[in-house]
């Protein structure tokens, strides 16, 4: 901070580099790249940027979400007020 | 109020904690309660830049107790009469209700909020991959019927996206299952690390496929990091992958 009206910095706006401490490789026998995993363990990893409607409450919209996907446990981060 | 909310399925609601403190942004509309000038409004709004005192509203999920947060940005967009738009990043857990109201108290004329639409959510943009309820119950029956797994992929993201903005560290194959089970992240584990890690920062543990194993807290920053040999480097915090997923490579005394 240079001065006090040096606005902070927000999190999506701080540049990281990414460090070399040791090589190694990855073995392809287990695991999966995020975006190959295998359909059902896809979804149970997943994540959904939902458009939020107005009207109902963010618990409500992720109640629903449950519903039309047929899951378990369906969760939302940070409440937007109804 | 409408826009970004993160939607955790299943094993992803282990991330949603670090989704609740991630920073947000806001376009806003606020009524005034009375007239006041375009560049009062203008300079009354830059005045709540920077770190503000806030209780939480009555009617809160959390212990209502006066506590600090951070405004990125408040930027004035345009005003009709006694309306106003601006745009605002803040921290997560700034309420932009109470935040109109102050505005509206050191104009002088009083202010509430009048409509309020969510553009951010920590990494969630609403331009980039955002899908409305709609989307979702369309794609997943087509998905049903299609069973091609390039629909599901249309409109669920994988939960290492919502990590997006925490620091990584790469760690070893052979350090991942070991993690899993709740161990800590030891120095010879770490292949590579981002900058701007300190003491104490949440880090997202990965692999080096670029599946998510875990948050943790670091214990000394990324460039101490580098030139340890051993030691803890982070305290498991939440463990994100299954056990089992990698194989087990360290010795038990048991066996």
């Amino acid at each position: 901070m240079r001065s006090a009206m040096t606005r902070s910095v927000a999190p999506w706006e701080i540049k990281r580099k990414l460090l070399t401490k040791a090589e190694d490789k990855t073995n392809l026998s287990y695991g999966h790249k995020p975006a190959e995993r295998p359909a059902e363990e896809y979804m149970r990893y997943g994540v959904i940027n939902l458009d939020k409607p107005a009207g109902p409450t963010s618990h409500e919209v992720a109640a629903w979400v449950k519903r039309i996907l047929n899951l378990q446990q369906v969760g939302h981060g940070g409440t937007l007020e109804a | 109020m409408t826009g970004v909310l993160p939607v955790t399925l299943e094993e992803s609601r282990k991330i949603v904690q670090a989704l609740l403190y991630s920073g947000k942004e806001y376009v806003c509309v606020m009524k005034l309660h009375g007239d006041a000038r375009e560049n009062r409004v203008n300079e009354v709004l830059k005045e709540f830049e920077g770190e503000i005192y806030q209780r939480p509203p009555l009617r809160a999920s959390v212990k209502r107790q006066l506590r600090t947060r951070k405004i990125y940005y408040l930027e004035f967009l345009e005003m009709d009469g006694r309306n106003v738009l601006f745009k605002v990043g803040c921290e997560g857990g700034t309420y932009i209700r109470k935040l109109c109201y102050d505005v509206g108290e050191v104009l002088g004329c009083g202010a509430h909020m009048q409509e309020l639409r969510r553009t951010r959510a920590g990494p969630f943009v609403e331009n980039v991959s955002i899908v409305t309820l709609h989307d979702v119950a369309y794609w997943f029956m087509e998905w049903q019927k299609q069973r091609d797994e390039k629909i599901l992929r249309k409109f669920i993201l994988p939960m290492e996206e919502a990590l997006a903005l925490i620091p990584k560290i790469y760690i070893r194959d052979s350090a991942v299952d070991a993690i899993c089970h709740g161990a800590n992240l030891t120095a010879p584990g770490v292949l590579s690390i981002e900058t701007e890690i300190n003491n104490g920062s949440i880090v997202a543990v990965f692999t080096l496929k670029g599946e998510a194993v875990a948050l943790a807290k670091v214990a000394a920053s990324t460039e101490e990091i580098l030139n340890m040999e051993h030691g803890v480097v982070a305290k498991t915090e939440r463990v994100l992958m299954a056990r089992g997923t990698y194989p087990k490579c360290w010795k038990s005394s048991e066996t």
